[in-house]
């Protein structure tokens, strides 16, 4: 890596994993909680801000250890590093939000088994400094929380008729005028089918996301 | 059509490369193959002379298609206007068979409209912005998919359905050939899980059912349904009446066609009528029909032996003749593309497509029409099916040469 504080390599890191690297629509990695959490729009911003608290401590930490973890354990001690702080992100849900936090239930647990964390933590905190560790961090996570508010806000648009829990002002016309909610999008295969919907997008305005076969 | 035929060679420069119009040669294409047998050959390689090409095929399913859709028109008006004169004195004169048809006529075109329309110009566009030609797939499923509407579905619903159907259920996989399921299917379970109240319970299957007083219009398998959920012996007395050969499901009934029900599945006869052209033409496959008939008879008589509940204790061949057995076997789980393609394949595809319809309906009410679920399901595993046929006579083969 080039010397300095802010590079554009460091740009990089945060920008690829936003558009053609991310992990949810190129590398097809924490498609579980996407599918399962994202009926709410609070509940996908929930889930943002917990995995990129997650994955921004873990990767400082791991890479602060990364000299001092042997090599033999390190699937270990990153699973320990995860656990524990999804623990704590656990607590303070159940503390200061009892209603997401009942709503996600499992799927905050789940954070610890969510792959693109290990990936991360693997592939990158392992051999980087902790500014870079940082940077790359937060890339992903936004890089996979943008995905998760864009499908959640398709899917309670369409599948509740609300935003963020509020009805929307103009529906009650649509719904006079015989407009009805698509019950489909509160069922998971619709999820499936909006990540699926961006990835075309994605891949018809990238030519090179497109491996051949 | 020499006039046609004039008129399609004047304007064709403007279309072809150079011209002013060469973004629209999809849709002249569309239309100059649609009137004539397009006279281009293959180049290279060993091809069948025929002079039956894709469109001509699909045309010949949509004269398959038109006894289900007369008699569907006309159970529509026949379905509205018996609700409506029920309990009067001398009803059956008071509407004359052509009224029952004119009335569904203008009930049922809107549906045809709308689908068309919204279907040919979703590939319409796809083929501008791929540079390919229209495909003739939407000929057929275009017709299929008002055929297996209830008769008041909302026009956008259908619209809605349309376009995933197309997009999601085709156009994604590459286009018509490449599609992995059925589209008319997919936009019927589309509708059924996105609006199931569009879809499902005893006020949708007549016109204008949810303001008629006292309606009776479920469809049998909506009642049987319900019969069979509720443990009462009171049940047994209704399930005679509506079922036993006076009853308004009666076998009778149901084989000619006379009950509730999306607007073409209703009637055996005319979908045999079909059948027999798709047969004859040899367009169907005799296999995938005679199989999947064989595949439900076998799964109701077993229910028939088993007996537990009211669903199960209805006769074999009354349990195929209600609902929408018919037109899947014949219309749907022929589809040449999602079907299987070698012949063993399609025996096992269409043997499991009968027994996971009957055994879907009976055992799920939740899903009284359960012909569409196995179908889809089938469509899925259909290219396993295939994979393991293939393999099988490989090893055959294989075993043959090491002797």
């Amino acid at each position: 890596m080039k010397k300095g504080f802010f590079t554009k390599q460091h740009q990089k890191l945060i920008s690829d994993p936003m558009s053609d690297q991310n992990p949810i629509t190129i590398q097809v990695l924490g498609i579980c909680s996407a599918l399962a959490i994202t009926t709410q729009l609070q509940n996908a911003f929930v889930m943002t801000l917990a995995v990129i608290f997650v994955m921004i401590s873990a990767s400082m930490l791991i890479s602060i250890l990364r000299n001092h973890i042997p090599n033999r354990i390190r699937i270990i001690v990153q699973l320990l590093v995860v656990a524990s702080l999804v623990a704590l992100v656990d607590q303070i849900l159940k503390a200061f939000l009892p209603d997401a936090s009942e709503q996600l239930s499992v799927f905050i647990g789940l954070i610890i088994t969510n792959c693109i964390i290990m990936g991360r933590l693997e592939a990158f905190a392992m051999g980087n400094k902790v500014w870079e560790s940082f940077l790359d961090a937060l890339g992903n996570a936004l890089g996979y929380g943008w995905i998760l508010v864009a499908v959640a806000f398709f899917r309670e648009l369409l599948g509740s008729g609300k935003l963020m829990g509020y009805e929307i002002p103009g529906f009650s016309y649509l719904y006079e005028m015989g407009y009805m909610n698509n019950n489909l999008m509160i069922l998971p295969p619709m999820a499936l089918i909006i990540v699926g919907l961006i990835i075309w997008i994605q891949r018809s305005r990238n030519n090179e996301l497109i491996e051949e076969n | 059509m020499k006039l046609m035929k004039n008129i399609l060679k004047t304007i064709k420069p403007n279309f072809e490369k150079g011209g002013k119009l060469h973004t629209l040669y999809p849709a002249y294409d569309a239309f100059e193959t649609f009137l004539f047998v397009p006279n281009h050959t293959s180049s290279e390689g060993a091809h069948i002379r025929d002079s039956i090409d894709l469109k001509r095929t699909m045309v010949l399913v949509i004269i398959a298609l038109l006894p289900c859709l007369i008699f569907g028109m006309w159970n529509t008006g026949y379905q509205y206007h018996s609700q409506l004169t029920l309990g009067m004195a001398g009803y059956q004169d008071i509407y004359s068979m052509w009224d029952h048809f004119l009335f569904g006529f203008w009930k049922v075109l809107p549906l045809i409209i709308v689908s068309y329309v919204v279907g040919l110009s979703v590939e319409f566009a796809f083929a501008v912005s791929r540079k390919h030609q229209v495909n003739e797939g939407y000929l057929v499923t275009g017709m299929l998919i008002p055929l297996v509407m209830p008769i008041d579905v909302p026009l956008w619903m259908l619209a809605l359905s349309v376009i995933f159907a197309v997009v999601i259920g085709k156009e994604v996989f590459g286009g018509t050939g490449m599609n992995i399921l059925n589209p008319a299917l997919t936009a019927r379970a589309f509708i059924f899980f996105a609006y199931p109240t569009k879809m499902s319970g005893d006020k949708v299957w007549v016109h204008n059912g949810e303001t008629i007083d006292a309606i009776s219009g479920e469809t049998a398998l909506g009642e049987l349904a319900s019969l069979s959920k509720l443990d009462v012996v009171s049940n047994q007395s209704v399930f005679n009446q509506l079922f036993s050969s006076e009853g308004m499901y009666s076998l009778y009934n149901s084989f000619i066609g006379t009950i509730p029900g999306s607007v073409g599945e209703t009637s055996v006869v005319a979908i045999l009528i079909g059948a027999f052209i798709l047969l004859f033409t040899g367009v169907g496959s005799r296999i995938i029909m005679s199989s999947m008939f064989l595949g439900g008879l076998l799964m109701a008589y077993i229910f028939n032996l088993l007996d537990v509940n009211l669903f199960m204790s209805l006769p074999a061949i009354h349990q195929l003749c209600v609902g929408g057995f018919f037109f899947g076997m014949v219309f749907m789980a022929t589809d040449p593309v999602s079907a299987a393609q070698t012949n063993q394949g399609k025996f096992i595809y269409g043997f499991l497509c009968g027994v996971l319809s009957i055994l879907i309906r009976v055992v799920n009410p939740a899903y009284p029409e359960g012909v569409m679920v196995a179908i889809l399901f089938m469509n899925v595993m259909a290219p396993l099916i295939d994979h393991y046929v293939v393999q099988a006579n490989i090893n055959r083969r294989l075993k043959r040469i090491q002797k």
